[in-house]
């Protein structure tokens, strides 16, 4: 084992080279680009082997990364918001065709207004293409998460294609010390792929066929059955995870002093690693409040959003991004998970932080005065939606 | 004969012949070569999207069973012997 400084887009491109996958399809988009550097440069020093394809767009890179997957190879991409956009077809095409490619969303703001900081919307809008997601919250997580990823995707149970997505600018390009395993260890976790189907010319097939009405559904109910099987195969991926490097991330939901919690905040990214240090504080301050950070969101954390909703007295939901109509997508989930559950606690959306504005210990800390606020005296005139940080004074203690 | 979602396999695929599922049906116009003024350069046949046209001492061979008559066999011929001819007529 050997321990590196990496920014989140090296530890990206290690992750791939220990994961050993075997094609992959590269486009630059501002700030993904160094992950396919980075890998360009592996290959060329003799230390990761496998083919790299220049393509002309990302939609042809996932397209190249379906077609690598169907002949049995481990393939891998990456990309970023309007990259993500693009590829929309492909990841729909990818799921439905039950080929388990990985790729790397850096979380970025869609445009416009023009933007390259981050933002969970590019990702948080392919919900309901069949790919599995998970969020990191730093760099040793996302090395980790690109090796237990294709241990979920490539489970025949499974046998769905995953991205694993990483904050613009505070992973992608800032150095953290990563601790590599070995890499028998790795292969000892991840064998290589063992397709359930795959091009063969000496036994010639036709994938993606026409389906007729009478059997479409079947096809797609076994999706979503798949989809569920992943929340134990993710478990279990975390557990194995555990015993080869003491690293855990909770299983389907990272869960930081919630036991005991009071009022807890749920949300996603790097904004919950500020949450989790000003949770600290509070704790001193005999606060019982606990973050709940995602770590799946695609297939939805359930069982875990139930189990906070037994034990909270509110909580607060805080999206870094908005579905324009209604509501943040993490505070959506949450409440349709609890409609149907005996504990439903108030729940609030903070709608935080969007396109890369910075989330500080202060702004987590009045998060939790008002989630607290709102336990009590109810949500007020304000209702349950609050764009938190505006520039007109609707958000208490906020810097202009 | 429609199968269950344990029975499905787990992608949709194809293990059959692409020869035996006849799509000339949705043709609305037919190639008819003249083959009295057929050059035998064969443009037709590199061109012809959906390999339906094979080649013969005599002319260009249309295997009408594949052919959905999209007509770029008689805009590429040089000496334009290729007609489409409405499947109506």
């Amino acid at each position: 084992m050997v321990k590196e400084l990496l920014t989140g887009n090296k530890a990206t491109a290690y992750g791939a080279m220990y994961a050993r996958a075997q094609v992959i399809a590269a486009y630059p988009i501002t700030p993904q680009t160094t992950i396919v550097e980075r890998i360009a440069d592996l290959i060329s020093e003799g230390r990761m082997h496998a083919k790299y394809v220049k393509v002309e767009s990302e939609h042809s890179a996932m397209a190249a990364s379906v077609a690598a997957s169907n002949t049995g190879a481990r393939a891998f991409t990456a990309t970023s918001a309007h990259g993500l956009a693009l590829m929309h077809e492909v990841l729909m095409w990818a799921a439905g065709a039950r080929t388990p490619c990985v790729l790397v969303n850096v979380n970025r703001a869609m445009g416009p207004p023009w933007s390259v900081w981050a933002d969970h919307q590019d990702a948080m809008a392919e919900r309901d293409t069949g790919v599995i997601q998970f969020w990191c919250e730093n760099n040793q997580e996302i090395f980790d998460t690109v090796i237990m990823a294709y241990k979920v995707a490539e489970d025949h149970d499974v046998m769905l294609p995953a991205m694993i997505n990483q904050d613009a600018f505070y992973l992608s390009h800032t150095s953290e010390p990563v601790d590599l395993p070995d890499q028998e260890a790795v292969d000892g976790y991840l064998p290589p792929l063992d397709p359930m189907v795959k091009l063969d010319v000496e036994d010639p097939k036709g994938f993606g066929s026409l389906i007729m009405p009478p059997q479409y559904m079947e096809f797609r109910a076994h999706m979503a059955r798949s989809m569920d099987n992943a929340r134990e195969k993710i478990r279990k991926a975390d557990r194995e995870w555990e015993e080869l490097t003491g690293r855990s991330y909770g299983g389907m939901m990272d869960m930081y002093r919630c036991e005991d919690a009071e009022f807890v905040l749920f949300g996603a990214g790097t904004m919950m690693s500020t949450a989790k240090d000003v949770v600290d504080e509070l704790r001193k301050e005999n606060r019982r409040v606990g973050i709940a950070r995602l770590r799946v969101f695609r297939p939805f954390p359930v069982d875990e959003v139930r189990y906070l909703a037994d034990r909270v007295h509110a909580l607060g939901v805080m999206d870094r991004t908005y579905t324009f109509g209604r509501g943040g997508p993490l505070y959506n989930e949450v409440n349709g998970q609890l409609y149907n559950h005996s504990n439903r606690p108030p729940t609030k959306n903070y709608v935080i932080g969007v396109g890369g504005r910075d989330v500080r210990p202060k702004h987590i800390r009045a998060l939790f005065d008002d989630i607290e606020r709102v336990s009590k005296e109810g949500y007020g005139d304000e209702g349950e939606i609050h764009w938190w940080g505006l520039l007109d004074g609707t958000t208490p203690e906020v810097e202009k | 004969m429609p199968q269950t979602v344990d029975e499905i396999p787990i992608t949709p695929m194809n293990t059959v012949d692409s020869s035996i599922v006849k799509t000339g049906a949705w043709r609305a116009f037919r190639p008819i070569c003249d083959n009295s003024r057929c050059i035998k350069c064969w443009t037709c046949w590199k061109f012809c999207p959906d390999v339906s046209i094979s080649i013969s001492e005599e002319g260009p061979v249309f295997d009408y069973d594949h052919c959905k008559g999209c007509g770029i066999c008689a805009e590429v011929c040089p000496v334009k012997c290729i007609e489409m001819v409405p499947e109506s007529k």
